[in-house]
């Protein structure tokens, strides 16, 4: 089952970390994803504050600046797992350095599935 | 409220004969969850009332009674609905027939276990059933300790229960010709829970679970006195549990085995372990639980006498090799195969593991590997092997310890 896990990091937090520590951290994480089989490291985001959010309604596309919800803890990048079952991914969770300075959303991914290319 | 201590003691007899009664009733009517329902409000008052009142002289009756009065609500409230829940009755009735019984209530609690760990049941669940079933463990509890969500770890115990009511699992302590195996996964189930309390020492929901393992090991000890395997486990927890304090230092880092203060160690819980491990060797043939234990045993008699004993701890894992040819064993053999051939021998035993893809992402895997490459003064795969450990690790002290190797090799 492949999971895509959504890193949503309160900016604030992040910044107080020691740099050295995390990056040392994430780099292990990375590793470790790397070697683990199915699984992708995705991409980690440039702050919300370069956001830019697009929107059609009523025939009008109206076009803003920042995120599409103003909420303290920001999506900040994704990865994706390749594991049994829920339970693992929450490891994956768990495992990521992210997990302490904001959280991570895991949501299965909707898979192709033969009857929609008829 | 009393001091903690009487508290606990209070709560243990609350949970004590509510496992009971869980195991009788349900036992009776096939039906688990049905029994916990009829009990759940009556428990919930004897853990509130029991740590400030005292405990009644007669636990059981005094269940029996709150129940009896909820059951004959539900049973009045059923009948102006005339919603056909037939088993609504039939417990009030069991429980209406256990509150006029003069005699104990016979305890059921071994065949409710091994109904939990049924090879029927899915193998993840069944510890969590046993937990929640025989010690009235809440799901949010129990989803914390296995880091689930509560709605989720809901719904699969909920499953788990329709399932033994539906697939007709019995409610008996199997055969002697069944009898090992079938112990077997419900001493895995126990053991399960044990090390999930065990290895996360950073999360605060988890270290009870290790005592609640302990007490359930107690159980089965004394409903299965003759059983050596049942020994062996319970002497494998209480070993582990002896070095609790060690594990960590004044400053929460992580100790190894090796470098721990032994003074932490608790003595009385090892003099248990010993007791138990001899009695089970007294009694038969080694199994799992008991070679395990007896790899402890070896670890604690060469850190208290300081006389190196490795080469022992290596026949014994050659037995638990032989029995369970399982990746893990291979790892911990390999481990202590350096302590008496060194790392290249112990490298070479681990290479058939590289072709296993679930080592791909087992820590323990990387760390030893990190651990033997740099005693062979292999660095740079020592460092990768280290940091991919590092990646995997989810306990901080853990991380931490693992961190500041990395950090000596690299300089």
């Amino acid at each position: 089952m492949r999971f895509m896990m959504l890193i949503h990091h309160d900016e604030a937090a992040l910044t107080a970390a020691v740099q050295k520590e995390l990056g040392t951290e994430y780099g292990a994480f990375m590793e470790a994803l790397a070697k683990a089989e199915g699984c992708t490291a995705g991409n980690r985001l440039q702050s919300s504050s370069t956001a830019t959010t697009v929107r059609q309604q009523d025939g009008k596309t109206s076009v803003l600046d920042g995120p599409y919800a103003d909420t303290k803890e920001q999506l900040a990048g994704y990865y994706i797992v390749d594991v049994p079952s829920l339970d693992e991914a929450i490891v994956w969770a768990k495992r990521c350095p992210s997990s302490k300075y904001g959280s991570i959303e895991i949501r299965p991914i909707l898979e192709p599935q033969a009857s929609w290319k008829r | 409220m009393l001091a903690g201590e009487a508290g606990r003691a209070a709560e243990r007899v609350a949970r004590e004969s509510y496992g009971r009664l869980v195991a009788f009733l349900a036992a009776r009517t096939r039906d688990v969850a049905g029994a916990e329902d009829a009990l759940s409000e009556a428990f919930a008052a004897a853990l509130r009332t029991w740590p400030v009142d005292g405990v009644p002289d007669n636990p059981d009756a005094w269940l029996l009674t709150a129940a009896r009065r909820r059951q004959l609500d539900a049973v009045s409230r059923m009948q102006t609905r005339k919603a056909g829940e037939e088993h609504v009755q039939l417990v009030a009735e069991e429980i209406a027939a256990m509150t006029n019984e003069r005699d104990a209530i016979p305890d059921r609690r071994l065949a409710l276990m091994f109904a939990c760990a049924h090879p029927a049941i899915e193998r993840g669940m069944r510890a969590p059933l046993i937990l929640q079933t025989i010690l009235g463990l809440n799901a949010e509890d129990i989803a914390a300790a296995f880091l689930l969500p509560p709605g989720t770890m809901g719904q699969r115990l909920v499953r788990a229960k329709t399932r033994i009511r539906d697939a007709g699992i019995p409610f008996r302590v199997p055969d002697p010709k069944e009898l090992p195996e079938r112990l077997a996964d419900v001493l895995d189930a126990i053991y399960a829970a044990y090390t999930k309390g065990w290895n996360e020492v950073g999360d605060d929901a988890i270290p009870e679970l290790a005592d609640e393992a302990i007490w359930l090991g107690r159980l089965i000890v004394s409903l299965l006195p003759d059983e050596p395997e049942a020994k062996g486990m319970l002497a494998l927890m209480l070993y582990t549990a002896a070095r609790c304090a060690a594990r960590r230092d004044a400053s929460g880092a992580y100790v190894p085995l090796e470098q721990q203060d032994t003074r932490l160690w608790d003595a009385s819980l090892i003099a248990l372990a010993e007791n138990l491990l001899h009695q089970a060797n007294r009694a038969g043939p080694s199994g799992r639980y008991q070679i395990e234990a007896a790899i402890q045993s070896a670890h604690v008699a060469r850190r208290l006498t300081g006389r190196s004993n490795w080469p022992a701890v290596v026949a014994l894992y050659d037995h638990l090799l032989a029995r369970t040819g399982s990746p893990v064993v291979i790892l911990n053999r390999a481990v202590a195969r350096a302590e008496v051939d060194g790392p290249r021998a112990a490298l070479a035993d681990l290479t058939p593991l590289a072709a296993d893809k679930r080592m791909l992402s087992y820590q323990p895997y990387w760390a030893a590997k990190g651990h033997l490459l740099s005693r062979a003064g292999d660095l740079v795969p020592a460092a990768e092997a280290l940091t991919v450990a590092i990646g995997l690790t989810t306990d901080e002290a853990v991380k931490g310890y693992l961190l500041r190797r990395l950090a000596t090799l690299v300089n």
